[in-house]
């Protein structure tokens, strides 16, 4: 009995089951996307405190909550990689890298553009900032390692021990807003002190966000197993048409 | 063990002999430390206010220039390949190598530190803790150091790269580093600061040439 990991290490079975899976994630995406900003913006009330900018919050939170998650997926790649050589595991970690950076960015600017209004700055060195703002350069980090390599697989197994070397971020940015007395508020027990009249929006907006990352791997994951087959293809005829020139000059 | 203690005192020596490496980091040192006072205008109460910042800073930029060099010229002429099939577990060469880079880069940055601070204006009071942190402090330098060379090794333009992995990776020991001299804290924030700082060098030297080790493994292949 194969476990589903073991079946999809087979890429063809791989291309067919995201092939069928991918318009349906999208589907979703697009349609919570749609619902989540409509209740953003429209059907949920403004705070007593901040007023209209709370709805930066629900564009905010799921980008930070992304950007954490995703370095999560990147980093039980590498572990995939490294320990089971699982050959989707680096296609995986690769697609992730990216999107993983532009959600961090995201988080980084929209906390900022909330932070004027909120807190009089766009920046402050406090805890949870800094150590979001390491977590980029952490992404920054694996894309320029494996963009300067040129071996392939050696490039895809150093960026996997870099990104375990880096996890240790992670509870870091977790905890740092309950270690350190810091401006960032703490986290929120969701179920109680979020109001339920914001508690939905940023629930759908949350769920929205994560299936619009899923569609976005599922389709660079796609795109690069492509890009190697194309690769494979080209190899292949270059070696084929150097044996036909090889056997005319005989 | 015994093949260890001899690398370490190969490298130590090597380091030494070629002269022009502990210079340079020092020199090195020296300028960006005297180079502060010069953009931020002579002010000496604002000096002694941010000397432990700067001084941590060039010290970590002094090291990063000199990481390169670990595992790059063994790797060049051949004797990592030899390191690579001896007896010796690759970890332990990447531990006596980051030891050797600890000995020969980071002691001399941490010895100089409080001459730089006379600089700068450091308040007396906070010399013994300095020495104390950057001597505790560095070992993660070179330990985490390393783990960069090796990622980098046989990358192009290793030397950029190289800075962008490592210096995200400093930031916990520039952090408790600094926090410990600039004692606001009191005693019991010194003393918190000072573990912590202890604590990650402890880690990097247990879990460094583990990973370093892999990544050389990768390279080797």
């Amino acid at each position: 009995m194969q476990t589903l990991t073991q079946r999809l290490a087979n890429p063809t079975r791989f291309m067919e089951l995201s092939a069928r899976l991918l318009p349906w994630i999208s589907a979703a995406a697009a349609v919570l996307l749609a619902y989540g900003l409509y209740l953003a913006f429209f059907a949920s009330p403004a705070d007593y405190q901040q007023g209209e900018t709370v709805r930066i919050m629900y564009i905010h939170v799921p980008c930070a909550w992304l950007a954490m998650m995703v370095y999560a997926l990147i980093a039980l790649s590498s572990f995939g990689l490294l320990v089971f050589r699982h050959p989707l595991a680096d296609v995986s970690a690769k697609a992730a890298a990216p999107l993983g950076a532009a959600f961090t960015f995201l988080a980084l600017l929209t906390g900022s553009l909330w932070g004027k209004p909120m807190w009089g700055t766009y920046w402050v060195w406090d805890a949870r900032l800094t150590s979001v703002l390491i977590l980029f350069f952490l992404y920054l980090g694996l894309i320029a390692l494996r963009s300067a390599l040129e071996d392939e697989s050696a490039a895809s197994k150093l960026t996997a021990i870099l990104a375990l070397v880096g996890v240790t971020i992670l509870p870091i940015i977790k905890f740092s807003v309950d270690w350190w007395n810091t401006l960032h508020q703490p986290s929120t027990d969701f179920t109680s002190t979020v109001d339920p009249s914001m508690r939905l929006p940023l629930l759908v907006m949350a769920v929205a966000f994560t299936l619009l990352f899923f569609a976005m791997h599922l389709k660079a994951m796609r795109n690069e197993i492509l890009r190697r087959r194309v690769k494979a293809l080209r190899t292949q005829a270059v070696a084929g048409r150097d044996r036909l020139a090889a056997q005319g000059a005989e | 063990m015994k093949s260890f203690w001899a690398l370490l005192h190969r490298d130590v020596t090597l380091a030494i002999r070629e002269g022009g490496a502990i210079g340079t980091a020092l020199g090195f040192f020296l300028v960006v430390v005297s180079l502060m006072p010069l953009g931020l205008g002579p002010d000496l109460n604002l000096l002694s206010r941010i000397a432990a910042g700067i001084l941590w800073i060039a010290l970590l930029l002094a090291a990063l220039l000199s990481l390169n060099r670990i595992f790059e010229a063994d790797h060049e002429d051949g004797t990592l390949d030899v390191l690579a099939t001896g007896p010796l577990p690759l970890e332990l060469v990447t531990a006596a190598k980051s030891l050797a880079h600890w000995v020969t880069t980071g002691i001399p940055l941490a010895i100089m530190a409080p001459v730089l601070g006379i600089l700068l204006n450091l308040d007396l009071a906070a010399y013994p803790i300095l020495v104390a942190t950057t001597l505790v402090g560095t070992p993660a330098v070179s330990f985490l150091g390393a783990i960069g060379a090796a990622l980098t090794m046989k990358t192009r333009r290793g030397g950029l790269l190289l800075a962008l992995i490592v210096l995200p990776l400093y930031v916990p020991t520039l952090i408790f580093g600094i926090s410990a001299v600039s004692a606001g804290a009191g005693p019991t924030g010194l003393a918190a600061s000072f573990l912590i700082l202890a604590a990650i060098s402890l880690v990097t030297i247990v879990l460094g040439p583990l990973a370093a080790a892999a990544a050389l493994k990768v390279h080797l292949q």
